[in-house]
């Protein structure tokens, strides 16, 4: 009887041993693609090892495409143009891609596996995005669910931001998290200021990220964050503006009016900032603050529904309804949104009854 | 020279009995999760189709091999169902090496269940009945073979069925899953009439 679970147990494993031979073989022939040659915009030429994602090949040479899902294909973020040698449309990729850019050969990059050389065309200002080793010097609480990080540039030391533009920051793992991944904030700090970066963090119920950072994150703690990525920043115009933010769509706004202060700007900017209730609102001494610095800008605090004994005196309602107390017509101004996809639907239609016309409506959605 | 003959002329009698009379899926119902999940449309179903062929008819050689060779002189037959599996499962890591280099979109297409071929109980149920049926080495690749293309035409034909569905109404309770099983069943039916054409 021992003797045949002996046998057994010998038989198996060297069947199993044979087998995983055969296959890490078979692997290295079937599945080595060997160097291929990445042309960037033709212009820059990379020798890259063939087989993985182009997502992750780029973040390899150090250029970093922006996702928000950490390459599963769940975002659609990290879209880059493919002109040679991509192979075709993934079922993965469809659902993101829109008939232009099927057309014009748009791909997921975290999707698209390096087979042989490609040509590739990514905008240009990706090239100025870089990954920033910090520390994490201070951490205060703003109301009871968000919190602001300040980080300081330890290598690079120093950041080329646009008031508005947003960072990743990657988020180890830790007990409950066993994949490394990135999450998007805006920066809440003086572009001027461009030795370290502040972010203004909500805490998400299970978010991955959010968990992390209010819960295992200390002072003096390493952290590692690339950008900045992002389009959302001021037009060049002198129009009117509209700002509607809610939780942590604060922070790019206060970039915003640090910018503004900066360049002593005499735009006009109404700034709608609403939350549930009284204890949701945050920074309101910083807005005082720029309110008399600036001399055009309003700051109006929304609450949609303020326990009694707070004492709220301020507007009350949707922030929606407040700037539709607030405007008749608002044809010849333009909106900045920050916040919850729901959020900026509503506000969106707002605006646009109130005629503002849709290219002049920005907005940085939270994902 | 003979006896090689015969055993040919059996071999190719059981392969079509395995795709006709015997079909693995419509007559004995193994394989049935990724007959139904699959199936939306003739090009995936096609390719699936093509990998359960191959891994079938491989698999059924490789196991003969192991039983023939391995098992029955040591007296541990009863421990084939593991051993099948381990060399399934080998194989079909084989098999979605070769279809992700070779072909991408289809590598896709078919996701989760390119590795779970490894589970489909038709693969280990043909290895299984070569066994049980005493079947030699050549019978035993025409049956493996038969069986394959059995299960890629069942599969196939759903295929095609549902993609004229598309456009049919179909009542709202029997959608998806619910029809397809009708469907099955009526192509199980259908299949009744070649009993008896092959021995």
């Amino acid at each position: 009887m021992v003797i045949e679970i002996f046998t057994l147990v010998l038989i198996v494993s060297t069947i199993a041993a044979a087998l995983a031979a055969l296959l890490v073989v078979s692997e290295h022939f079937i599945s080595n693609y060997g160097p291929c040659q990445l042309t960037i915009n033709e212009e820059r030429k990379l020798t890259v090892q063939g087989g993985r994602s182009l997502l992750s090949t780029l973040q390899e040479q150090k250029i970093f495409i922006p996702s928000a899902c950490g390459g599963r294909g769940t975002c659609g973020v990290c879209k880059v143009k493919v002109l040679d040698g991509g192979g075709a449309v993934l079922p993965t990729e469809t659902p993101f891609l829109t008939k232009e850019d099927l057309q014009e050969g748009v791909r997921l990059s975290c999707q698209v596996k390096i087979r042989k050389d490609m040509a590739i065309e990514i905008p240009r200002a990706l090239f100025q995005i870089r990954q920033f080793k910090c520390r994490c010097s201070r951490i205060e609480d703003l109301t009871y669910d968000m919190k602001r990080f300040h980080f300081e540039l330890v290598n690079p030391d120093t950041i080329q931001f646009v008031a508005g533009q947003y960072v990743q920051l990657k988020c180890p793992k830790y007990k409950g998290n066993n994949e490394e991944v990135y999450r998007a904030y805006s920066i809440a700090s003086d572009p001027k200021e461009n030795q370290a970066i502040d972010l203004i963090i909500r805490r998400a119920p299970k978010g991955i990220c959010t968990t992390w950072c209010f819960d295992y994150l200390k002072e003096g703690d390493p952290v590692e964050i690339t950008g900045p990525y992002g389009e959302f920043h001021l037009s060049d115009t002198q129009a009117p503006m509209v700002f509607v933010a809610g939780g942590s769509g604060m922070a790019p706004f206060v970039s915003i009016l640090w910018h503004m202060k900066n360049t002593a700007s005499k735009r006009e900017a109404v700034y709608f900032f609403g939350g549930n209730s009284a204890r949701d609102l945050c920074l309101s001494e910083q807005m005082e603050q720029f309110s008399r610095d600036l001399p055009t800008f309003t700051f109006v605090p929304v609450v949609a529904k303020p326990e009694p004994e707070s004492g709220w005196k301020g507007q009350t309602g949707l922030v929606t309804e407040a700037v539709s107390r607030h405007y008749k017509d608002l044809s010849g101004h333009e909106g900045y949104l920050c916040g919850s996809p729901g959020m900026i639907d509503a506000a969106i239609a707002v605006f646009e009854g109130l005629g503002m016309t849709a290219g002049k409506i920005y907005y940085d959605k939270f994902v | 020279m003979n006896s090689l003959g015969a055993e040919i002329w059996q071999a190719v009698v059981v392969c079509f009995a395995a795709v006709f009379t015997n079909n693995i899926l419509l007559s004995y119902f193994l394989g049935m999760c990724p007959f139904t999940a699959v199936s939306r449309e003739v090009r995936t179903a096609g390719g699936l189709g093509a990998a359960v062929v191959f891994v079938m008819t491989f698999t059924c050689i490789l196991n003969w091999m192991a039983y023939r060779y391995v098992l029955v002189p040591l007296h541990l037959e009863f421990f084939r169902f593991i051993l099948f599996i381990i060399i399934i499962a080998a194989f079909v890591q084989l098999v979605e090496m070769l279809i992700d280099r070779f072909s991408p979109a289809l590598y896709q297409s078919l996701g989760i269940f390119l590795p779970l071929i490894t589970v489909n109980c038709a693969i280990l149920g043909a290895s299984l009945f070569m066994i049980i049926r005493e079947y030699s080495l050549i019978v035993t690749i025409g049956y493996g073979f038969g069986s394959g293309v059995g299960w890629l035409l069942a599969i196939l034909a759903m295929a095609g069925i549902r993609q004229r569905f598309n456009e049919s109404r179909v009542p709202e309770g029997l959608r998806g899953p619910g029809i397809t099983l009708i469907i099955a069943g009526l192509m199980a039916l259908a299949f009744i009439g070649f009993t008896g054409v092959l021995s």
